[in-house]
């Protein structure tokens, strides 16, 4: 299958008053057509610098694209002038993000912001792109759509106001849905709505999504593959089934092993990981995630593991292998 | 079950904010009903969860056993004394033996304060101690009890990571040695390798110090781990209360199915093979909730008699309270 982006060593800093921020170091990943990739890591680890990157959102400066290519349907992102990525963006790639109370414009309706897309993006006439918000509003679940056409943001719950993020991020049939922490705000249950609604959206119009998210729940339901990200580093790659059932990387282990179950008896006490993450303009010699790393050798602390195979089709940045406890 | 077994008794609590119009002349035009009969026991040494979704009143539930909020109607019965019949001094005098964590580590804290003089607030305010120096000598062994170094002790909490804030925190409630601590979603603020941390320092003073926690949250997983017993709020009343494996493994009320369901869960293979319950829409306006059973426009299973009566709240089985028509 072919890769639809394709995103090779990408490095991402911020000038800031106390030194530089080194927020992505070398990312390289691809996604392929109408699969899903989760991207996982706590907050600062870089996954949603890097999804901006991608869609050429950094300001900049603080902000510096320091080196890397953006492949999308073998077209390097980086290469194109403004209005170029300007037309790509919202078209062909989209993105919903975290919060909904902020991304939606308070004074405009609803309506009006999903059709302004439609507008430019496809060039409609605006009885068109009434008609086609409309179908969106259905598509995504929002009852009595013409009515609610006229309303504004503040008339709508967190649950609605991000359906209409996830409407206006498919009204031009993007190939690409960057979804950037969509259902952090919400509740279960709302959140259960919106990764269902996503699910069934993506079997009916088939194209790619992009999950970014701190939570490995919503991983395991909706991901083909994952990504689990580092202090701006990939530390594992794999298909899903793997990174939960074999994960290599001692983080994303330990990651599995502190979160309780809702479905488990087992109440012994949580194991945790020491300390808090480094901050990235100090990023330790070594390893990232070395010093508070359980399975650490000396090597750990001198040299960066490169991301290298472990399996088939699995990518893991580490010295030792986690499941063995030694040396790879 | 003596009665001394019980230490704080929660009966037909209800909270109502009223709604007002008007500048010059304020007229009361509705309530919102926070809190709307509920009856619970917490019982000494006992942690007990209180889940639900935004808005479905568990927060005020807290600060209304605390007396933070004056209730409407019913009473906290603590220790045998009725709180709400209380004035100012002995409600004061009350307080010490009760304290308070809060969701945002951020915001709970003074910024121009030194966490030596946050720490101590408590021990001045309950003149648990007099003295600078002896107080010093406290927040020192307090700081040592949640883990910090000391050190930290003229610091200001800027300086702070969200993880360290939170232990912070927690001192603060410490330093007046109470029995009986409100942990309101303490750790729904920190990224998932420090929530574990927060959770087994919580549960380690628990042991030490033989407190009893009401342990508001809506992470489910984690509240599953924490709490010995699980109340379930909706919308203002509790609709289910057992211990964590009934309510977790032996749901009886709709709601509790639907909303265990909702969880994901960390196993790519287990998540999507159950059957999910979505339920369908946004939780009502607790100003003006369904007649009858609150959740019965949502209820998968509702019969006609749901929306007129509102079903009793009752003890099924030994230690299983449930509100529904449908339960037998």
């Amino acid at each position: 299958m072919a890769a639809l982006l394709e995103v090779k060593d990408l490095k991402v800093q911020f000038s800031t008053l106390e030194g530089v921020v080194h927020a992505v170091n070398g990312v390289s990943f691809s996604v392929d057509e109408g699969k899903t990739l989760g991207i996982v890591g706590e907050s600062g680890c870089g996954k949603s610098v890097t999804m901006l990157s991608v869609m050429r959102l950094i300001p900049e400066p603080p902000g510096r694209i320091v080196a890397g290519e953006v492949l999308f349907k073998n077209r390097n992102l980086f290469k194109l002038d403004k209005p170029a990525i300007q037309n790509l963006r919202g078209a062909e790639i989209a993105m919903v993000f975290q919060d909904p109370m902020t991304s939606l414009n308070p004074v405009l309706t609803i309506g009006q912001q999903i059709s302004e897309a439609l507008m430019v993006h496809e060039g409609m006439t605006k009885p068109g792109a009434v008609g086609r918000t409309l179908e969106l509003l259905d598509l995504v679940g929002i009852p009595q759509a013409k009515e609610r056409y006229n309303d504004f943001p503040h008339q709508f719950s967190g649950g609605m106001r991000q359906r209409v993020m996830i409407a206006m991020g498919l009204s031009c049939n993007p190939s690409i849905l960057i979804a950037d922490e969509p259902t952090t705000a919400l509740d279960v249950t709302i959140q259960a709505q919106i990764v269902e609604l996503t699910k069934k959206i993506q079997s009916h119009l088939g194209m790619s999504i992009i999950w970014i998210t701190g939570d490995l729940g919503i991983v395991a339901e909706i991901a083909d593959r994952v990504i689990v990200m580092y202090a701006g580093y990939i530390v594992e790659e794999a298909d899903v089934y793997s990174i939960f059932e074999n994960p290599v990387h001692p983080y994303t282990l330990s990651l599995q092993r502190s979160l309780p179950r809702v479905d488990s008896k087992r109440y012994e006490r949580l194991s945790i990981i020491q300390g808090s993450p480094p901050d990235c303009i100090h990023l330790p010699r070594g390893c990232p995630f070395g010093p508070r790393c359980e399975y650490a050798i000396e090597r750990c602390l001198q040299e960066n593991p490169v991301l290298d195979a472990v399996g088939e089709g699995h990518r893991a940045a580490c010295w030792v292998d986690a499941r063995k406890r030694r040396a790879r | 079950m003596s009665a001394d077994d019980i230490l704080v008794t929660v009966q037909g609590l209800k909270k109502y904010f009223p709604i007002t119009r008007g500048i010059l002349i304020r007229r009361e035009v509705g309530a919102v009903k926070a809190v709307d009969d509920v009856s619970f026991d917490i019982r000494r040494g006992e942690t007990l969860g209180l889940v639900g979704e935004s808005g479905c009143g568990k927060t005020t539930t807290g600060r209304t056993i605390l007396q933070l909020h004056r209730p409407t109607a019913g009473s906290i019965i603590y220790d045998n004394v009725d709180l709400t019949k209380l004035k100012r001094e002995a409600l004061r005098h009350m307080r010490s033996r009760m304290q308070m964590i809060f969701q945002d580590p951020y915001a709970s804290l003074n910024p121009r304060w030194t966490i030596a003089r946050i720490i101590a607030e408590p021990l001045r305010v309950h003149k648990v101690m007099e003295g600078e120096a002896a107080r010093k000598e406290r927040v020192k062994e307090l700081l040592e009890l949640v883990k910090l170094d000391p050190y930290h002790l003229n610091r200001y909490p800027h300086e702070f990571s969200g993880g360290q804030r939170q232990r912070i925190g927690v001192a603060r409630a410490l330093a007046s040695n109470p029995d009986f601590i409100v942990c309101d979603e303490p750790i729904s603020a920190l990224d998932v390798s420090i929530q574990a941390q927060v959770v087994n320092l919580l549960e380690d003073l628990q042991d030490r110090f033989n407190l009893t926690y009401l342990f508001i949250a809506h992470d489910l997983s984690m509240v599953r781990h924490i709490c010995k017993r699980v109340a379930v709020m909706y919308l203002g009343v509790v609709v289910e209360l057992s211990t964590r494996d009934e309510v977790y493994d032996h749901p009886l009320h709709p709601y509790t199915v639907a909303l265990l369901s909702a969880v994901p869960i960390p196993d790519p293979r287990k998540t999507r093979a159950r059957q999910r319950i979505i339920l369908e829409g946004d939780v009502p306006s607790p100003s003006n909730p369904p007649p009858g059973c609150r959740f019965h426009r949502r209820c998968p299973i509702a019969k006609p008699i749901c929306a007129e009566a509102n079903p009793e709240w009752r003890e099924v089985q030994a230690g299983h309270w449930v509100a529904c028509h449908e339960v037998k």
